[in-house]
């Protein structure tokens, strides 16, 4: 039976309990044998892309000690926060140092969740079904700093009853970029309010991502535009029945 | 617009674009994007390319010093004259000089990001020597009044009917709002500066070292024009433009027309070796160099950031760029914008002016996918955020305190697991005070930065206290 620890990310945490729940069962139905670190917070990813790598590390030192009581590998649900483990924790200690060892050790077993079910598991029907018009969103740090770019749409595809329609500018960026929202917001809603238009455009009543952050930003762009297309992290729908 | 600012206020400047600029942007854009994608696709060895691309420019960098040197000796031996310019202050003069000279009363220009970056036009003029751009593009600026918008496209954010009105206004006529038409006129306009200009000014887009050759890369025929009908030709080149060979520039050849305009080629390509060596020849009979510096040799230093020099001026990253698109290039504050435009300015200007540059970008990566010689941009942005926010050995910090703080709390707040999970406990009691069924609104700053644009999901971490549950149930 495999083995797994859970990354919730600081943003699944604090908005998306659901989400996180339905992880756990969609693992857990699927055989993985689930552990919880209770010591995680966050990956550090808002601190290191601002520019604060010095107050990254003690951020980043709490995450692999969380992590590091077990060596089993390490499963969320982004791709932004779990590039940022992968790609740059690494660089964040000196090489030849117990922290460079422990990045590069906990670099190379975090894994996201549909790169774990598609690529670990070997799965890309988990049995759901949703009979709605669908499309998706490919996030930026899902799709380019993980290199991800048909995991999420074999598994959308596998989902019964669903009805698929494609997303004009699919790869342009919603608008969020962390704290880029809140530096910039007026250029954050222009970019927000392309992505809202062209999720309306497409006829879709259902918009998925794999995304926390890029989830927060287009429902909440699609509730102040008024429109009932839901926003959906791929994990809900491919929990639903 | 100057292009030596004290300050860039990208989040100011972005908020006072007229909605026309975001939409000729989007369309020209977009027919640049579709055009370099169809043209990669043509070619299987693109990534190859790419590569090589990167690593000539990476060596060059690395061999500036000898490259340079080789590039002065053969174009001296062929009877041009290079000077160095260590400044803008330097290269304005040295043109200025070369002008005074030759009692030089009026200059054309074919398209030139250097001269823009040390403020040329303005410096001949203020010596009464009227500079006129023969680019299209340029030319519709120069009338306007601005600065480029885009660093291949310098008149991207205007459309037909303004530059139509631009024509009829300067030129003293009813200009009609058709492309074609409007070039036929600027077209002949500008044959008659040809033929009176006693000095061309052009940039360069290649140095090549083995043979003291400049090369220019064109599609409208007045970089020649400019280059040939004077009898005197002086180019301007920041020193990034060196590359060793003409086996080197085949590679880049191939990348630039593609990336840039979706062109297999551009139009013309033009390799000037030295001024005319006989009666019987075409071409200037004084062929000036001016090789500016303007503070690139200390950017060489930086291992990380000098990789922006591995830049072919294509303007993919700008084309694809969502933050560029939205806003144009005039919220940059410079005369490159976008993202290349982001990790150029805070280099050549320095952070204190350009502080606001290197969190223009979500880094979304869009650029670094497209760009023909790998410059890796988020990379080089983080790095520029890191010398803002902590400073290097090249800067000191110019973050304002207050973030300064706030980033100190987040650390401590996140390093901790009990500060965090007391925190999660506490948030969701503010929910009431914002809610509106599942979101809130209306929040204090600094949410209110978010809630002004989309309201916030409401706050509510149950996954400890659930996953707890079941456990001690199961």
């Amino acid at each position: 039976m495999p083995k797994a620890q859970l990354f919730l990310t600081c943003l699944g945490d604090q908005f998306y309990t659901g989400t996180l729940q339905n992880m756990t069962r969609l693992l857990e139905q699927l055989g993985v044998e689930l552990v919880f670190p209770a010591a995680q917070t966050c990956c550090g990813q808002p601190l290191f892309n601002n520019g604060f790598e010095d107050k990254t590390r003690a951020v980043a030192l709490n995450f692999m000690r969380a992590f590091n009581q077990s060596d089993a590998p390490i499963i969320g649900p982004s791709g932004s926060c779990v590039s940022m483990v992968k790609h740059h924790y690494p660089a964040l200690f000196q090489v030849g140092t117990p922290e460079h060892a422990l990045a590069l050790d906990i670099s190379s077993r975090i894994f996201e969740f549909t790169e774990y079910l598609v690529h670990v598991l070997q799965v890309t029907d988990v049995g759901a079904s949703y009979p709605h018009k669908v499309t998706y969103h490919a996030s930026c740090h899902y799709l380019r700093e993980m290199g991800l770019k048909t995991e999420a749409k074999a598994l959308i595809h596998a989902v019964k009853g669903l009805n698929f329609v494609p997303l004009n500018e699919e790869d342009t960026c919603c608008g969020f970029g962390g704290a880029f929202t809140v530096t910039y917001p007026e250029v954050s809603r222009s970019m927000m309010e392309n992505k809202v238009r062209n999720v309306i455009a497409s006829g879709a009543d259902t918009v998925i991502t794999c995304e926390p952050g890029c989830l927060m930003n287009i429902a909440g762009g699609l509730q102040k535009a008024g429109s009932s297309i839901r926003a959906m992290h791929i994990i809900d729908l491919l929990a639903s029945h | 617009m100057s292009n030596t600012p004290t300050y860039i206020g990208f989040e100011e400047y972005s908020q006072h674009i007229p909605a026309s600029i975001p939409a000729a942007v989007q369309q020209a854009t977009s027919r640049f994007i579709v055009g370099r994608a169809a043209r990669v696709a043509e070619l299987p060895e693109w990534e190859q390319l790419r590569q090589a691309g990167s690593d000539i420019r990476l060596h060059t960098i690395e061999n500036m010093d000898v490259y340079l040197a080789q590039f002065e000796e053969k174009v001296k031996a062929a009877g041009g004259h290079v000077h160095w310019a260590e400044t803008a202050e330097d290269a304005r003069q040295i043109v200025l000089e070369i002008a005074k000279t030759h009692h030089v009363k009026m200059a054309v220009k074919s398209k030139s990001m250097a001269t823009e970056e040390i403020n040329l036009n303005q410096a001949l003029e203020a010596a009464g020597i009227e500079a006129i751009e023969t680019d299209l593009g340029e030319y519709i600026i120069q009338i306007a009044g601005t600065g480029p918008s885009h660093i291949l496209a310098p008149a991207v954010h205007l459309k037909k009917e303004e530059v139509a009105a631009l024509f009829s206004k300067h030129l003293h006529m009813n200009a009609p709002d058709d492309p074609i038409e409007l070039a036929q006129i600027a077209r002949k306009t500008l044959r008659e500066k040809f033929l009176a200009a006693e000095m061309g000014i052009s940039g360069g887009n290649f140095l090549i070292a083995e043979s003291g050759t400049l090369v220019l890369v064109t599609n409208e025929g007045n970089g020649r024009m400019c280059t040939t009908m004077p009898d005197l030709h002086v180019a301007v080149v920041g020193i990034d433009k060196i590359i060793p060979d003409w086996e080197s520039l085949t590679v880049f050849l191939k990348l630039l027309a593609r990336s840039a305009t979706g062109q297999k080629l551009s139009t013309y390509t033009q390799f000037i070796s030295g001024a005319r060596r006989s009666e019987g020849e075409f071409g200037p009979n004084e062929f000036h160099i001016v090789l500016l510096d303007n503070g690139r040799s200390n950017i060489l230093k930086d291992p990380i950031g000098r990789e922006v020099f591995k830049c072919i001026r294509c303007g993919s990253c700008v084309n694809v760029c969502p933050v560029y698109k939205n806003v144009g290039g005039f919220a940059y504050g410079w005369f490159i914008s976008g993202p290349i435009g982001a990790i150029f300015a805070p280099q050549m200007l320095g952070t204190q002016t350009a502080r606001e540059l290197p969190y223009a970008s979500t880094l979304c990566g869009a650029c670094a996918d497209v760009c023909p010689v790998k410059i890796p941009i988020p990379t080089i942005l983080r790095h520029l955020r890191r010398r803002v926010a902590q400073g290097d050995e090249f800067s000191k910090p110019s973050m304002p305190a207050p973030l300064q703080v706030t980033a100190s709390l987040t650390s401590a707040a996140l390093a901790s697991h009990w500060v965090y999970r007391f925190g999660t406990r506490l948030l969701p009691l503010i929910n009431p005070l914002f809610r509106h069924n599942n979101w809130l609104t209306n929040m204090p700053y600094p949410l209110s930065r978010w809630t002004k644009v989309r309201p916030l999901p409401a706050f509510g971490a149950h996954f400890r206290q659930w996953w707890k549950k079941r456990r001690t149930t199961k």
